[in-house]
């Protein structure tokens, strides 16, 4: 019997506006209303509110059958909640089901697990509590953006408290072994891995509307038959993909959203389940452990960081931002927070990239890598200024040792909180015995008195 | 394959981008097997290089018939042309020009300029012509720019071999629009009568097609390429002082000051950076007909102080010049080609070029933006002189993206048109 885990991410980064260099001091804010609404409105009514629909249509048809999991940036969520409410709604209906986990992702969709640890920690706690507030879960499952993975990402999440991770089944890390089972991470061995089959899952997410490839047109049951056709001891089938690929990449016009609706019943068929990624943790074991020590993602051929961190120009707007992250982490002021939420997205890296596929992909407002390049420049400029502002008179030099204090002395407390916890727990426990133990004797000494 | 080509500039004495176009596009085409080109010039000196071409000097070729001897010929033509050659050209003389003015070798003077009896020089080139194509044998007329397409239409009609006409540049291009008649006249008599138009770019190409109601089956757009650097100035190239250790960054704009470069959106772009930095100059390397202006609009902003005019540059100060500038900028209103930016970015200097140029159609690794945006040039100029992975990126990539332009691909893509003309 085989196991489908299907995932879907929502992430719409939050467009920035041409911003001249000029602006640099005067103007402080450096989002583009316009593209953001638009985007997302029309993401959500040709994707998000189809798509969404056609999983609790699934859900309810299917008696707990089918199951799949979502994870949503905190930009996204914002986006939703000002200019598409309904899909906000839509998910909250979704989770009721039963049928859908909520995976944790970093709050931003950047790339502060690379850059900064306690910038990294920060997100995700945050991210945590957007999402409980809103659908009354807590993750225990976590996603970095873009799946990005590394061993060194996979112990600090394990640190945090996740049971298993998503990221990407990387040809060049897996070698000779198959995507299709459960591993754990090198540095966390109590950290499950789930690694995307990512032909199958590109089947779906890039090619099922492609008139050129060979296996056009894709249909449910000669989909499920691949699945079912894998050797016998693969038995876990990881298929991760973004929401937008129903709707998006391919168009509804393709008929996606049936092919989707046709799946659990030729897997009912073929006795292929589906599963959580939490449930799928809880039933299998890993087989062993994965060494990652570069970072893996789950995009382009190469499937490393090349998008994001490919030339010197994306090298030096990731190194500037991060340089900052332990002042951010400090102030409390919201709007720099926010801000900060904002620029560390992926998309803005990836506008950046000059890699040879890249030269006509999509740039959202900018024309070339270097526009791309210059306009956050300026942006970041402006930003750093202002963080930079608050502690005029601080050097990054002396930042970092005060960090560190800080950082020592909460690893301190915590741990003192945990030895309190447990000494109080003894306590009562001891309490508890005495009690009874005095009850006992007590019941003892009855008879003999009498 | 005899090639008959007619020029009016070749290096070393040029006057402006023609003379290393017409350069290149032979040298790459020597390179082609069986290739032999004859290039008639208005007035070479004597001291250009003519190792895989054959040039013969239009103001030595007789129109009127004298009695010269042989040592006279080498003598009063500065040894430029050949006895033997004369004489066969005398015999070609094929009506009485004796009403024109000409030297004691029975020819033409011509300035080889650009004077203001331009027109008459143009008429007279193409009488010379005549001679020529009487004397010479070849397959195929190649004319280069406006002003030797009389010619090439005589050529043709003479000989009857296939005329391609090469357009380096348009009066619409010059004159943002207001084309002089005349030249429009001159340029739309060269196409039609064409059997084949190479454009520098796909920009001059729609011109020609537009504006001149050419058909496109027969325009072709044929970019133009550079040389590699000379050793010795890349040598010299090569002692540019590191990006970080320059405290001073220094904007560069180099060509002719005309209205048809845009002088005056640099100026405009120059003002804003020059307010919101401290480390920033701008050179304006050049003459022209809007110098005057432009230094009276610099010193109305008040920049003058960050804001220079060298003057008219060229051999090795051209390359001094880009040596010492971190940011070259070309804001041409309509350039047809524009190969100033190419030879920059040899240098390693990154370029800023306005999207109404026709190199940038070749062109990846450079800053493109419209000419009358100022505000997104500026930016550009800001964030080549701040941000450092920027401007090694464009210099590094951008010196190998113009490495791989060679002018013997050029040479390949003509002579295959050639062969298709010649029915080969």
């Amino acid at each position: 019997m085989k196991t489908i885990c299907l995932y879907f991410e929502m992430h719409q980064n939050i467009h920035l506006k041409r911003y001249r260099f000029f602006n640099i001091g005067s103007d402080h804010y450096y989002y583009d209303d316009y593209e953001n609404e638009r985007s997302i409105v029309e993401t959500a009514n040709n994707s998000y509110i189809p798509a969404l629909n056609t999983l609790i249509e699934m859900a309810d048809e299917n008696n707990g059958a089918f199951k799949c999991a979502i994870s949503l940036s905190g930009c996204s969520i914002e986006l939703l909640e000002t200019h598409a409410p309904q899909v906000i709604g839509l998910l909250i209906k979704l989770v009721k089901t039963g049928c859908c986990e909520i995976v944790a992702e970093p709050y931003s969709h950047g790339l502060a697990s690379l850059g900064s640890e306690s910038a990294f920690r920060a997100e995700v706690k945050h991210l945590c509590e957007k999402v409980e507030g809103l659908f009354g879960v807590k993750p225990t499952v976590f996603r970095n953006s873009c799946s990005i993975y590394s061993d060194d990402i996979g112990r600090i999440v394990y640190e945090m408290g996740f049971k298993a991770m998503l990221t990407e089944g990387a040809k060049h890390v897996l070698g000779w072994k198959s995507p299709h089972f459960v591993y754990n991470c090198t540095q966390a061995p109590s950290l499950k891995l789930l690694l995307r089959d990512n032909r199958l899952s590109e089947d779906i997410s890039f090619r099922f509307a492609d008139y050129n490839w060979s296996e056009y047109p894709l249909m449910a049951d000669k989909y499920m038959d691949w699945i079912a056709q894998l050797p016998e001891d693969e038995k876990l089938v990881n298929l991760f993909m973004e929401l937008c690929a129903l709707g998006i990449f391919q168009p509804l016009s393709s008929n996606i959203l049936d092919f989707f609706k046709a799946l659990p019943g030729e897997a009912k068929k073929r006795d292929i389940k589906f599963a959580t990624p939490s449930e799928v943790c809880k039933k299998m074991k890993s087989v062993g452990p994965i060494n990652v020590t570069d970072p893996i993602s789950w995009v382009d051929e190469e499937r490393d960081l090349s998008p994001w961190l490919g030339n010197v120009m994306q090298q030096e707007a990731y190194e500037k931002l991060y340089s900052i992250a332990d002042r951010v982490m400090v102030c409390n002021d919201r709007r720099l927070q926010q801000d900060w939420d904002y620029l560390q997205a992926t998309n803005n890296f990836r506008f950046m990239s000059t890699k040879p596929g890249a030269e006509n992909s999509y740039r959202g407002i900018y024309d070339t890598a270097y526009d791309a390049f210059t306009n956050y420049m300026n942006i970041l400029g402006d930003y750093i200024t202002r963080v930079n502002n608050l502690y005029p008179d601080l050097e990054n030099e002396e930042i970092s040792p005060l960090m560190m204090t800080i950082r020592n002395q909460e690893d301190e407390i915590n741990r003192k909180d945990r030895e309190i916890a447990h000494l109080q727990k003894t306590l009562e426990l001891l309490k508890g015995n005495s009690k009874e133990k005095t009850s006992r004797t007590k019941t003892k000494k009855t008879p003999s008195k009498s | 394959m005899k090639v008959l080509m007619f020029g009016w500039e070749f290096p070393p004495h040029i006057l402006g981008g023609l003379g290393t176009a017409s350069y290149g596009l032979t040298k790459g085409l020597s390179a082609q097997p069986d290739m032999d080109i004859t290039f008639c010039l208005p007035k070479p000196w004597g001291d250009e290089d003519q190792s895989f071409l054959k040039i013969i000097p239009m103001d030595c070729v007789p129109v009127v018939w004298q009695d010269v001897s042989p040592g006279d010929v080498t003598a009063r033509s500065g040894n430029r042309m050949s006895p033997e050659l004369y004489y066969e050209m005398r015999n070609n003389i094929y009506a009485d020009f004796r009403y024109i003015h000409t030297n004691s070798l029975g020819g033409i003077e011509f300035s080889g300029r650009y004077p203001d009896n331009l027109y008459e020089e143009i008429n007279n080139y193409s009488i010379v012509a005549g001679v020529v194509t009487r004397q010479q044998q070849f397959d195929i007329i190649h004319a280069h720019d406006w002003l030797t397409y009389p010619a090439g239409i005589y050529a043709k009609q003479l000989s009857g071999a296939p005329l391609v006409i090469h357009v380096h540049a348009t009066d619409f291009d010059r004159s943002r629009g207001k084309v002089n008649p005349v030249v429009y006249g001159i340029e739309k008599d060269g196409m039609d009568h064409a059997d084949c138009i190479m454009c520098v770019s796909e920009l001059t190409r729609q011109t020609v097609i537009n504006q001149y109601h050419q058909d496109p089956n027969k325009c072709f757009a044929m970019h133009n390429a550079v040389y590699p650097l000379p050793d010795r100035i890349q040598q010299m190239v090569d002692k540019r002082r590191p990006y970080s250790e320059k405290k001073e960054k220094v904007v560069t704009f180099l060509g002719r000051i005309t209205m048809q470069k845009g002088p005056e959106y640099f100026v405009e772009a120059a003002k804003l950076v020059i307010e919101r930095s401290r480390n920033i100059r701008f050179c304006m390397a050049g003459s022209g007909d809007m110098m005057n202006a432009m230094i009276e609009l610099v010193a109305q902003k008040g920049i003058s102080h960050r804001f220079h005019f060298p003057g008219f540059m060229k051999g090795d100060a051209v390359y001094e010049a880009f040596r010492d500038s971190d940011v070259y900028v070309m804001p041409s209103v309509s350039e047809p080609f524009g190969i100033s930016p190419l030879e920059a970015m040899q240098c390693g200097v990154p370029s800023i070029i306005s999207k109404q140029s026709g190199c940038g159609e070749i062109l990846s690794k450079c800053i493109k933006t419209d000419y009358w945006d100022i505000q997104s040039m500026a930016d550009a100029i800001y964030a080549l002189c701040k941000y450092e992975s920027l401007h090694n990126y464009l210099s590094v990539e951008g010196k190998r993206e113009v490495d791989a332009i060679t002018w013997e691909k050029v040479g390949v893509r003509i002579r295959s048109h050639y062969d298709r003309l010649l029915g080969k």
